[in-house]
């Protein structure tokens, strides 16, 4: 009908929808071409610059900028601890949202706090803390090796550690198990609560320019909606598979049980702990990415009470992969070990971004994106703790919450960043 | 000549040291009367033109430490030159034996470190002003004409009647943009002095360079010297009531980038005026020599014979110096976080 209704008017039904952008594009560029007219800039330049990272050199301090104001900005001179220092810059002029590195000739001691100020044509200026100066760790392979290792500490361990839960899991009662599952509810929930504050305030600190906040909520909006997604095309997946291989087929998605209207549900305990995986992974990513950059600015104290606190915290993670599928028949190691990996090694990935290439946009829609999948995960979790009346929030089910979230806040006290 | 024999004498009574380097100044004393004015014009050679930029003897140094700024500030785009600032003094004109100034109060942006620009208020366009110049005695008339948007005064000190001292509410108080008053008085006692507005916020009408050097020349004179004058001052460029930018005659670094020039054995006079403001003190200091220093220029003798002086707000004082040795010489603040803003620079002696 659409159709002939083109063809009658020999116009192509996407013009309509077209033209507007079009007329859009032509007032803007006629806008921008007679220099807004009727419009001119009131009060004087406001010059903003977040300094995104700060590396440490010898003799040197390089700082990475962005201009997060509406007005281009010119720095002119460096000041450091009350004292102009030579430099250099890669942009003479910072346009909005544009950046610069901006390397500063100045033999800092080790350990002092240093004040940089950047002041700029109009006689602004931009101060900047450094506490603690020390040496920017190079991006050489001791450096991804060591992240690496960190990472496999605190991320891939611990997690594989708390999946070797599954034995005593799969021979306790139901009521365990239901406890169990609410008690990675509640230990998501914290991971979560978390995930937003931090986020939050690496956005508001450093990346107002790119939406502050909003970053966070916007990479929670997508991880929440992306993996509603996958969900939903792994069950259309597996009802396709079940429908069509009736009889019990030796592929990979056979393994699963009859659900309560007895037609056979596949893997429905492995889809709950991918899930969970994906989620408390993608929170992993962000807190590599903490480690890193706090390893990378010198103010991360490697040592046991950090590894020993995060072997503790992400332990109970790996306990929250491996209770959906307790109720499943076979336990298949590769599966579990390929649920570890995707649930531990984004930590690893996280600190090398963190250490070396650290943005406070990206690492706040990271905490956002984590904080999102794990509210995804929540949903997804949530029904299968219901009783046989069907309450979610039955006495069993608030204790196992409650005591997620305890555990994580006390094992979340041994780490501290 | 003759003053370098009395500079002598006073040494010797010191002793020491200094003393002996006095000695060997004078073995190597050469008649040098009017080398001064010859160095004056290598200056003038390159300044007055209108290209301000000191080559040749002072040549541009790229100095090698870590501090100081990076670039440098034009003085054809400011209007004036620090350069040339040392040596200009404004001795005005004498009409019916009353010697008179023009000054005019102006907004204008000026450069006071590399490419960081100060939204100045100036008397004739520069900062510091004018180095107005009289002697002991004498009838002044200096007209002042407000050409800035906000009210502006000229305060002098000195003695003179109530009427004269140009602040608000007495005499011509504040005068309103466009408007013009006279002040009128005599030229006492002899010193270096200071003038500047004195319109409210007191402190920021100072800050943003409405002061000059004020020098009244003693009825018989001093001895012949290469003069300069130096207004230490700075500049608050963020509005914090706290000074980036620090300099002698405005520009960070200036005398660092091009040293001042004198020559050896010269009797070399120094009008140190300190116009800074926010901070309580100011200070000066040489190395590698020592100077006579007489406060407010009110005696003709000596207070101290020292490397470093203090001046508060609104302080100052004249030095006297000689520079056995060729060479470079910096001076700067020993209030050693204004060194590294700006207040740093050289003397290059020559033979």
């Amino acid at each position: 009908m659409e159709a002939a209704t083109a063809r009658q008017t020999r116009r192509p039904p996407w013009l309509a929808g077209v033209a507007p952008l079009v007329i859009l594009a032509a007032a803007i560029a006629l806008f921008v071409v007679l220099d807004s007219p009727g419009l001119n800039r009131i009060g004087v330049p406001q010059e903003k610059l977040s300094v995104e990272r700060t590396v440490l050199k010898p003799g040197e301090i390089q700082l990475h900028v962005r201009n997060e104001g509406a007005d281009p900005v010119r720095v002119r001179q460096v000041i450091v601890n009350d004292g102009f220092a030579a430099f250099t810059q890669s942009e003479d002029r910072i346009g909005r949202l544009g950046g610069s590195e901006i390397d500063v000739n100045y033999p800092w001691i080790e350990g002092q706090d240093y004040e940089v100020v950047m002041l700029t044509e109009t006689g602004a200026t931009i101060d900047h803390t450094i506490t603690a100066a020390t040496e920017t760790p190079g991006a050489d392979v001791d450096f991804y090796a060591l992240m690496a290792l960190i990472g496999l500490y605190v991320g891939v361990i611990p997690v594989a550690i708390g999946m070797l839960w599954l034995p005593w899991l799969r021979g306790v009662d139901a009521r365990w198990i239901q406890f169990l599952l609410a008690f990675t509810i509640g230990l998501l929930a914290f991971l979560g609560i978390e995930a937003l504050l931090e986020g939050t305030d690496i956005a508001t600190a450093g990346a107002e320019a790119f939406g502050g906040a909003a970053l966070v909520w916007l990479g929670a909006a997508v991880a929440f909606l992306g993996l509603a997604g996958v969900d939903a095309w792994l069950r259309g997946r597996r009802a396709r598979v079940g429908d069509g291989t009736a009889g019990g087929d030796a592929g990979t998605e056979t393994d699963g049980h009859a659900d309560g209207r007895g037609r056979r549900v596949v893997g429905a305990g492995y889809r709950a702990a991918l899930l969970v995986a994906i989620g408390i992974g993608l929170h992993n990513l962000g807190e590599g990415l903490a480690i890193g950059s706090a390893y990378a600015v010198g103010s991360l104290a490697l040592g046991a009470t950090l590894v020993v606190g995060f072997a503790l915290h992400n332990t109970t993670e790996g306990l929250a992969i491996v209770a959906p599928v307790a109720r499943e028949r076979a336990a298949r190691v590769g599966r579990l070990v390929l649920l570890g990996v995707i649930a531990g090694a984004p930590a690893i990935l996280g600190a090398w971004i963190g250490a070396s290439a650290y943005q406070p946009g990206v690492a706040a829609l990271m905490f956002g994106i984590g904080a999102g999948a794990i509210a995804q995960v929540i949903v997804q979790i949530a029904p299968q703790i219901r009783d046989t009346a069907g309450r979610v929030l039955h006495p069993l089910a608030v204790s196992g919450l409650l005591t997620g979230l305890f555990v994580m806040y006390v094992t979340g006290l041994l780490v501290s960043l | 000549m003759k003053d370098g024999r009395g500079k002598l004498s006073r040494r010797k009574l010191l002793g020491g040291a200094a003393g002996a380097s006095a000695v060997l100044g004078l073995h190597q004393v050469v008649p040098h009367d009017g080398l001064h004015h010859a160095v004056d014009e290598a200056f003038a050679q390159d300044g007055h033109g209108g290209g301000h930029d000191v080559q040749g003897g002072a040549g541009v140094m790229q100095h090698p430490m870590h501090a100081g700024t990076v670039g440098m500030v034009d003085p054809r785009a400011n209007g004036f030159d620090p350069q040339l600032i040392l040596r200009d003094f404004d001795e005005g004109r004498v009409v019916n034996g009353v010697r008179e100034w023009e000054l005019v109060a102006e907004e204008k942006k000026i450069e006071v470190a590399p490419g960081v620009s100060y939204d100045a208020w100036a008397y004739n366009g520069r900062v510091p002003g004018p180095t107005l110049r009289a002697r002991e005695g004498e009838h002044l008339r200096i007209h002042f004409t407000n050409g800035a948007t906000h009210p502006h005064t000229i305060h002098f000190h000195g003695i003179h009647t109530s009427r004269m001292d140009g602040i608000p509410g007495l005499g011509a108080g504040d005068i309103p943009p466009g408007e013009t008053t006279t002040y009128d008085f005599h030229a006492t006692p002899f010193g270096l002095h200071l003038y500047h507005c004195h319109s409210m916020p007191l402190a920021e009408h100072i800050a943003k360079g409405l002061y000059g050097a004020f020098i009244i020349d003693p009825k018989q004179g001093r001895p012949e010297a290469d003069e300069l004058v130096m207004v230490m001052n700075g500049f608050d460029t963020n509005f914090d009531r706290s000074n980036e930018v620090y300099a002698v005659n405005t520009v960070a670094f200036e005398y660092l980038h091009r040293p001042v020039v004198v020559r050896r054995d010269q009797l070399v006079r120094i009008y140190l005026v300190n116009a800074l403001e926010f901070d309580l003190l100011n200070s000066f200091h040489i190395h590698a020599n020592f100077f006579d220093y007489y406060p407010t220029g009110t005696r003709l003798e000596p207070r101290d014979f020292t490397d470093t002086v203090i001046q508060g707000q609104g302080e100052r004082g004249i030095l006297e110096l000689r520079f056995p040795y060729t060479g470079r010489y910096m001076f700067h603040a020993h209030v050693s976080e204004f060194a590294e803003l700006g207040w740093m620079g050289f003397f290059e002696v020559t033979d």
